[in-house]
């Protein structure tokens, strides 16, 4: 099954012309994803060669959709376009966007949230300022590395891009279902507990890792959601606890506001939800290699 | 980034806020020559991004410019909670009648804005929330239809504003709430709203937080960055692009991916317990690490007197670990060549794509500066040591 992207997941490029939207088309492809083309209206009509695959490029999502029956955009269109990228997958009815962009405002982001719920909230989006989401052996829509590790029973949902590929190279003798970054931004379509809450009813899915950083308090609420909701043994980590206060840490989500968000407090809440918390990276993995050995 | 309240008003006034008269001064000359023109009596406020500026004797009132000057003269260099005092602000008394609250912000949490107002303003929202929360509105502002007079009339009522003032406020709310999109902010604070006297409301305070992912569309916000107050290794490195944070440690941090290298931070801390070892600063080289971009990363992290040893943490994702360690090792010779020689061992962990290749790169450059360690806890450890015994 894996979570929200399947091998039976048909992907287009937002973006897919530009220099990283072309990059990583060429990756994508190569992990074995369905990439059934991409989106500009000034190069509408034309195809690109990757590397002896020809893709088309349509002039809109709904065309693309259209012609192909795509299930899921990957964006890659610079910051100043990525809301009405946004918009245009949203208003097609695009079933899943992947907004990869770093650097997006987020009143902008909050428009297109808030213009998603308008419209029924028929799209999941995942990101911004996030690596994508992967079901190895399936299909990869995003940024991460494919070849880290292969198929398994770990679900894996992060904050950040590289501790994502830390955590899946630690793991990589278990093997994940899904990993999904879902980004270090303030406003981020999927959150903790989306995830949580699909790993929990994906049969592919054993045991949950989950990576947080300061700032917000997505972390805490996703304890909350674990206390009532999660039955898999779920595995924590958290970045940033010798982070100072009013400093923003790289992400732009990543704030330590007063006395809010610390990495202390959510570490304490998700104890408190039976979550077993990794001091490291490499500690972590080897809560998650225990609980995985004796399942 | 958070503005200095003389920024603020002045962002009000530009969106046609009403605000008091004034300017803001470096110098009690030149706080003298802004209470002349202004006139009668004026009140001196100190310039800090702290609260309880008035508390510190940030705050005071003037009968006439010689007074005002005095107040400058004591103020400017004042110390507020470790904040010095550079810049005072002169304007306008106002007769206060009422004293109110108002703001927008981001709501993380609902991923939408929330308007907070409160006819009980002039002390910390907080504590009015905790001590009287039935006098505190908040009313979820939708993203996309955003705050219209039918939107601030709603608003008005619900924190039950007098109806003496409400269409004052009504008005106030819808050009905040424009202010507030156009400027990119993420808080806009009113405290006090106030009426005077005469029954104008009037913005007495101005907090405002802009969204640095929106500075290429904001030209003018480059303009609010105080660059005498930043710290000059953040400065030097905001100008290379580098994304650099300093901390008070001694081991040198330089990693890639945001995430990774607040890790890092940690498990240096870890490691260090019992050594007095502690991370010296935050720095993600992102992505690419060409030689450029790692001796720029090495420059701005040595140039830290603290640090006594560098931890070069890398998980090759996309980036492929053969160009970062040749980007190390080039790097050294490159900030040689400049006379800038490192002395500071280097302690190098490499995973991910290309490991292997990366470490034979920096075994065969047999650099003894370069320490290879290729767990991130050993690399860790073994940085913490370095920078203990380090002189």
């Amino acid at each position: 099954m894996a979570v929200w992207l399947t091998e039976s997941s048909k992907v287009i490029v937002q973006g897919m012309t530009g220099a990283e939207g072309s990059k990583h088309t060429r990756r994508m492809l190569a992990a074995g994803t369905n990439v059934v083309g991409g989106v500009n209206p000034r190069k509408a009509g034309q195809q690109v060669d990757f590397d002896g695959t020809k893709l088309p490029v349509f002039a809109s999502v709904a065309e693309a959709i259209e012609q192909t029956g795509a299930d899921t955009s990957v964006i890659f269109v610079p910051p100043a376009g990525t809301k009405s990228a946004a918009i245009e997958a949203i208003d097609a009815r695009i079933p899943l966007a992947v907004v990869i962009t770093e650097g997006v405002p987020v009143h902008d982001t909050a428009v297109f949230w808030a213009h998603a719920q308008a419209a029924g909230n028929q799209t999941r989006i995942i990101g911004p300022n996030c690596p994508g989401i992967a079901s190895p052996g399936k299909s990869n829509a995003g940024i991460i590395p494919a070849d880290i590790t292969g198929p398994g029973k770990i679900g894996l949902v992060s904050k950040s891009g590289t501790l994502t590929y830390q955590m899946m190279y630690e793991l990589r003798d278990i093997g994940f279902s899904t990993a999904i970054g879902i980004g270090g931004d303030p406003v981020i379509g999927t959150t903790h507990i989306d995830a949580l809450a699909a790993f929990e009813a994906d049969p592919e899915t054993a045991a949950i890792v989950m990576i947080g950083e300061i700032g917000g308090d997505a972390e805490e609420r996703a304890a909350e959601f674990i206390k009532a909701n999660v039955r898999k043994p779920v595995v924590g980590y958290i970045a940033g606890f010798t982070a100072p206060p009013g400093k923003t840490m790289g992400h732009a989500g990543a704030i330590i506001s007063g006395s809010a968000g610390t990495a202390d407090a959510k570490k304490v809440a998700l104890e408190a939800a039976g979550v077993a918390v990794g001091k490291t990276p490499t500690e972590t993995a080897n809560l998650m290699r225990e609980i995985v050995t004796a399942l | 980034m958070d503005l200095y309240e003389y920024q603020g008003r002045a962002l009000f006034a530009k969106h046609g806020l009403p605000v008091l008269g004034g300017g803001v001064a470096e110098t009690p000359e030149e706080a003298r020559a802004i209470a002349e023109e202004l006139g009668g009596r004026v009140v001196i406020k100190a310039q800090v991004k702290v609260g309880g500026r008035g508390k510190a004797g940030g705050v005071k009132l003037a009968g006439d410019a010689d007074e005002a000057t005095a107040h400058a003269t004591n103020i400017l260099g004042m110390d507020i909670k470790g904040h010095t005092v550079h810049k005072v602000m002169v304007t306008n008394t106002a007769d206060i009648a009422e004293e109110y609250y108002f703001s927008y912000l981001l709501d993380r949490a609902n991923r939408t804005f929330l308007c907070i107002a409160s006819v009980a303003g002039g002390m910390e929202i907080e504590t009015v929330a905790h001590d009287a929360p039935e006098k505190v509105a908040k009313v979820a502002i939708d993203a996309v239809k955003g705050v219209d007079e039918a939107t601030a009339r709603k608003i008005v009522q619900q924190a039950q504003f007098p109806a003496d003032v409400a269409d004052q406020v009504v008005s106030i709310a819808v050009k905040l709430w424009q202010a507030f999109v156009a400027e990119d902010a993420t808080l806009v604070e009113v405290n006090p709203l106030a009426k005077t006297a005469d029954g104008t409301v009037l913005c007495l305070d101005a907090k405002v937080t802009l969204d640095a992912n929106a500075d290429f569309r904001q030209p003018e916000h480059e303009g609010f960055e105080d660059k005498a107050a930043a710290d000059p290794l953040e400065q030097a490195a905001k100008e290379k692009n580098l994304n650099y944070v300093k901390l008070d440690g001694n081991v040198g941090i330089i990693g890639n991916g945001a995430g990774l290298v607040m890790s890092t931070l940690d498990v240096v801390a870890y490691a260090g317990e019992g050594l007095g070892s502690k991370p010296a600063n935050f720095l993600d080289i992102g992505g690419g690490a060409s030689a450029q971009v790692m001796a720029n990363g090495l420059e701005i992290v040595l140039g830290d007197p603290d640090v006594k040893s560098v931890f070069v943490n890398v998980f090759g994702g996309i980036t492929a670990c053969d160009a970062v360690a040749n980007g190390i090792v080039q790097a050294l010779q490159l900030l040689k060549d400049r006379g800038e020689e490192v002395t500071k061992p280097l302690v190098v962990r490499l995973d991910g794509n290309n490991a292997e290749e990366g470490r034979q790169i920096l075994d065969q450059a047999a650099n003894p500066l370069i320490e290879r360690v290729d767990t991130m806890d050993g690399a860790a450890r073994r940085a913490a040591e370095l920078a203990a015994s380090g002189v």
